[in-house]
C-alpha cells in the first residue's frame, strides 16, 4: 500500500487506531481541513461546544468520568488560547487530555500571522509536554507519543500545534511503535521501602490514611479498602481522593484540610504515622506545613518522584503505581508481617470516635429558608449516591465535598488544583457522553454557573439530561465569606443581587428546562421532577445567602485550628451528616 | 550550597526552554548554564550551575528528570568531577602596567587571543577559584570587557593502583 492521504486524514485515522469516539470542538480556519474530514466521518463524533473552554473541560469530564484520554479540538489563536484555563485545570489533577490545535502554515509561523498565536510556548508550562508537528510524516508518530504521554505514569494533558499546511500535506498512514528513551515512568514500588512501610504501619499505635487522587486514576480503591479493612486504619481523603474510598465507610473520615472534618484533622495532627497514597500535600491539605503532624512518620507513595519531599518531609518514600504498590503491601502485611493490631487499634478508633461525637459535621436546619447544605444531603438522598457529581468552586464544591457521601471512584468530577470555576457544567457534559445511562448533576453556584453558560446550547443539542443545581446565594459567596470572616464585612465586588440572572428563564431561552424551589419544602419536588426529566434542567435553589462553610482553617493555620458554625439560639432541628 | 547538574537531553527546539521554564516557574536560580551537542548529534548535554539547600536541589533534580526531553540528571557536586570554565577578558592596561598583564597572562596559563594598542584580550580556562583569583588581580588593570563560558564539568574516572 502506498497510498498517501491528508495530514486531516492521517489524523482522524490516528485517533481511531487509539480508540477515540468524541472529540470536544470548535472550527476556525486553519483547521479546516480537519473538520472536512469529520463532515464525512461516521465513527468519530465532534461535539461542538459553544466555547473552547467548554470544550478542554468537557473532554476532562469525559476523561474523568471513564478513566480514558479525553480529546479536544480548537483553532489557532484565540481558540488556542482560550484553552489554557482547561488544560492548566487538567494539568493540576493530573488527567488525560490530549487538545489538538490548529496553527498558521509553517512558513507563516513567527510572523505575527491572523489567529497566530506560540501556543506552544504559552502551554508549555501547563501540559505534561506539548508537540508542534512540522512535517505531516511525523504526524502520526506524534499523536501516539501524545496519547502515550498522557495516559502514562502521572497523566496529564499534551498539546498538538497543527499547522495548516501540515493537516494538508499528504503521506502514508503508518502506525509506529514508540520507544522513548527519555520517558520512562515507574510503575513498581521499592520492595524494601513497602516492607519497611508494613512494619511501621504494624508497629503504629495511631495511624491515618491519607487518601489522593491517585487512588482513583491507579483504579486502586479495591486495595486500599483491603488494607484499611486488614490494618483498621482509619482513612481520609484529599478533595480529589473522595471516592477512592468508600464516604460511608466505618473508618471513613471524611475529607481532610481547609474545610475537612474535625476529626480528620485532628487524628491527622494526632496520628504517629500518615499513610499517604497517591496524594501531594497540597496547602489546602496540610495548613501551617511547619506545624503538620507533628508527631506523626510519613509513608509516602506517589508515581511522580517530585511529590515527594516537596511540601513535607518524608521517611519512607515509595515511588511507583498506586494499584500496585498497595498489591505488594497487602501481601507483605498478609504473608510477613503478621502482627496483631486490634487492640492498638480499638484504643485509637474510640480517640477518633470521640472527636466525631465532640464536632460533627453539621449545620443548622431551617424551615423558612434553604440552606445549601440541605439541597447537597437530599441530592445524596435521592440518588442514593449513585450519580456523578461535578462541581463549580467555592462554597458549592466544598459543600458537595462534606454532605455528598462519594462511595465510588470517578462520581466526584471537581477541579481540585486549579480551582478553576467554570468547571463544573462542560464537565458534565462530557462526564453524561461517557456514561449516557448515568445521572450526572452539576452542583454550582450562581457565580461559577455564569462562567460557561453557554454551554447549555451544546448540552440541549445533544439532548443529554444533564442536571444543574444552583445553590444561588447572590454572592461569590467563598470570598464573601472571607470578606466577613477576615475583612470586616466588606463585601468588595462579591455581591451580585440584582445583577444574577433568571436562571430558569435562561434554560428556557436555551430550550432547556428551568426550576425553581424558594423555600425548604420545595426543595426535594424539584429535586424529583429534575430527576424525572429526561432533558437537560437547571435547578434554581434560592438559598440562604448567609451560610458559611465551616469547619475552617484559616489560611496559615495548623489544621486542628478551626472554625465552627456559631449557634446563637438553641436551633429546632440540627441535622446531623452520617461520617 | 552551589550544584553543578549536568543534564542529558533530546537535541530538539523548545528543550532550553522547557528547562529555562521549570527553573524560572519554580523560582529556583541559575548561576551559569551551557549547553551543547554530545558525540551523538541527537543528544545535547547542559551543564547547570544553581543553588539551594538539599531539598531545593533535590526537588530540581526530580523535577528536571520528570521533563520528558530530558534522558538523564547527574548532580556533579557528589561525585568526583573535573569543572572548567573559559574566560575572555579584554583589559586597557596602563603602559607600565602592560608587563604585568602579560606575567599574570603567563602564571595562570592564559593566552592573548587578540591585541590591539591599548588592550589585551586575554583567555583563561580553569575552574572557579583560578578565574576570580585572575579576575581580581586584572581589576586594577582596567577591564573593559569580559564573558564568560559558564561551566562545563565531567566526572574523574578512578586510577587503579597496580
Amino acid at each position: 500500500m502506498h497510498t498517501k492521504i491528508s495530514g486531516a486524514e492521517i489524523l482522524i485515522e490516528s485517533l481511531k487506531k487509539e480508540g477515540v469516539k468524541y472529540i470536544f470542538g470548535y472550527p476556525g480556519g486553519v483547521v479546516l481541513n480537519i473538520f472536512d474530514v469529520l463532515y464525512a466521518d461516521k465513527d468519530l463524533r465532534l461535539i461542538l461546544t459553544r466555547h473552547e473552554q467548554g470544550a478542554v473541560h468537557a473532554a476532562d469530564g469525559y476523561a474523568r468520568a471513564s478513566g480514558k484520554v479525553g480529546v479536544a479540538l480548537v483553532t489557532s489563536g484565540p481558540g488556542a488560547t482560550n484553552t489554557v484555563t482547561g488544560i492548566a485545570t487538567a494539568s493540576m489533577d493530573s488527567i488525560p487530555l490530549v487538545v489538538f490545535s490548529g496553527q498558521v502554515p509553517t512558513l507563516l509561523i513567527g510572523n505575527d500571522a491572523f489567529q497566530e498565536a506560540d501556543i506552544v510556548g504559552i502551554t508549555r508550562p501547563c501540559t505534561k509536554y506539548n508537540f508542534l508537528v512540522k512535517d505531516v510524516n511525523d504526524l502520526s508518530r506524534t499523536v501516539k507519543e501524545a496519547f502515550y504521554i498522557a495516559s502514562s505514569g502521572r497523566p496529564g494533558p499534551v498539546l498538538i500545534d497543527l499547522p495548516k499546511d501540515v493537516t494538508a500535506g499528504k503521506a502514508e498512514f503508518t502506525w509506529p511503535e514508540i520507544d522513548m528513551r527519555s520517558y520512562k515512568p515507574t510503575y513498581e514500588g521499592n520492595r524494601w521501602m513497602i516492607t519497611q512501610a508494613a512494619h511501621l504501619m504494624a508497629k503504629s499505635k495511631k495511624p491515618v490514611i491519607i487518601a489522593g487522587g491517585g487512588v482513583i486514576i491507579s483504579g486502586a480503591s479495591k486495595e486500599l479498602k483491603e488494607l484499611a479493612e486488614y490494618t483498621d486504619i482509619p482513612v481520609t481523603m484529599t478533595l480529589m481522593g473522595l471516592g477512592g474510598f468508600p464516604g460511608s465507610h466505618k473508618l471513613s473520615l471524611g475529607m481532610l484540610g481547609m474545610h475537612g472534618t474535625y476529626y480528620a484533622n485532628k487524628a491527622v495532627q494526632d496520628s504517629d504515622l500518615i499513610i499517604a497514597i497517591g496524594m501531594r500535600f497540597d496547602d489546602r491539605v496540610t495548613g501551617k506545613v511547619d506545624a503538620f503532624a507533628p508527631h506523626a512518620k510519613i509513608i509516602h507513595i506517589d508515581i511522580d518522584p517530585t511529590s515527594i519531599k516537596k511540601n513535607v518531609r518524608v521517611d519512607v518514600p515509595i515511588v511507583g503505581d498506586v494499584k500496585r504498590v498497595l498489591t505488594v503491601m497487602n501481601k507483605v502485611l498478609k504473608e510477613e508481617v503478621k502482627e496483631q493490631w486490634d487492640e492498638v487499634r480499638k484504643a485509637w478508633l474510640k480517640q477518633i470516635d470521640a472527636w466525631q461525637a465532640e464536632r460533627p459535621l453539621t449545620y443548622t436546619y431551617s424551615d423558612e429558608v434553604i440552606k445549601p447544605q440541605f439541597v447537597v444531603e437530599r441530592i445524596y438522598e435521592l440518588t442514593k449516591g449513585d450519580a456523578i457529581i461535578t462541581t463549580e468552586v467555592g462554597q458549592n464544591q466544598m459543600w458537595t465535598a462534606q454532605f455528598y457521601k462519594f462511595d465510588k471512584p470517578r462520581t466526584l468530577l471537581t477541579s481540585g488544583g486549579l480551582g478553576t470555576m467554570g468547571y463544573g457544567f462542560p464537565a458534565a457534559i462530557g462526564a453524561q457522553f461517557a456514561h449516557p445511562e448515568k445521572l450526572v448533576i452539576d452542583i454550582a453556584g450562581d457565580g461559577s454557573i455564569q462562567m460557561n453558560i453557554q454551554e447549555l446550547a451544546t448540552a440541549v443539542i445533544n439532548k443529554l439530561p444533564v442536571k444543574v443545581a444552583i445553590l444561588n446565594n447572590r454572592y461569590l459567596g467563598m470570598v464573601r465569606q472571607w470578606q466577613e470572616l477576615f475583612f470586616e464585612e466588606r463585601y468588595s465586588h462579591t455581591k451580585l443581587n440584582e445583577t444574577v440572572p433568571d436562571f430558569v428563564k435562561i434554560a428556557e431561552a436555551y430550550g432547556a428546562v428551568g426550576l425553581r424551589a424558594t423555600k425548604p419544602s420545595e426543595v426535594e419536588p424539584v429535586l424529583k421532577e429534575a430527576f424525572r426529566i429526561k432533558r437537560t434542567v437547571f435547578m434554581d435553589f434560592v438559598v440562604d445567602w448567609k451560610e458559611k462553610v465551616y469547619p475552617m482553617v484559616p489560611a496559615g493555620a495548623p489544621i486542628d485550628q478551626m472554625l465552627f458554625e456559631q449557634v446563637e439560639k438553641k436551633p429546632e432541628k440540627k441535622l446531623k451528616a452520617v461520617k | 550550597m552551589r550544584h553543578t547538574i549536568s543534564v542529558l537531553v533530546e537535541n530538539k527546539f523548545g528543550v532550553l526552554s522547557r528547562i529555562s521554564g521549570l527553573f524560572s516557574g519554580r523560582g529556583y536560580n541559575i548561576e551559569s548554564l551551557s549547553v551543547g551537542e554530545t558525540t551523538d548529534p541527537q543528544i545535547s548535554i547542559m551543564t547547570i550551575v544553581t543553588t539551594g539547600d538539599d531539598w531545593v536541589i533535590e526537588q530540581i533534580t526530580k523535577q528536571l528528570n520528570k521533563l520528558i526531553d530530558i534522558i538523564k540528571v547527574t548532580d556533579m557536586t557528589e561525585l568526583d568531577h573535573v569543572e572548567r570554565e573559559m574566560v575572555l577578558v579584554k583589559v586597557a592596561p596602563k603602559q607600565e602596567n602592560k608587563a604585568e598583564v602579560l606575567n599574570l597572562t603567563e602564571i595562570f596559563r592564559g593566552r592573548i587571543v587578540d591585541s590591539s594598542q591599548k588592550t589585551y584580550t586575554i583567555e583563561i580556562t580553569g575552574d572557579e577559584k583560578k578565574i576570580a583569583a585572575f579576575v581580581e588581580l586584572m581589576r586594577p588593570m582596567g577591564i573593559k570587557e569580559f564573558v564568560r563560558t559558564g561551566k562545563v564539568a565531567i566526572t574523574r574516572e578512578g586510577v587503579k593502583k597496580k
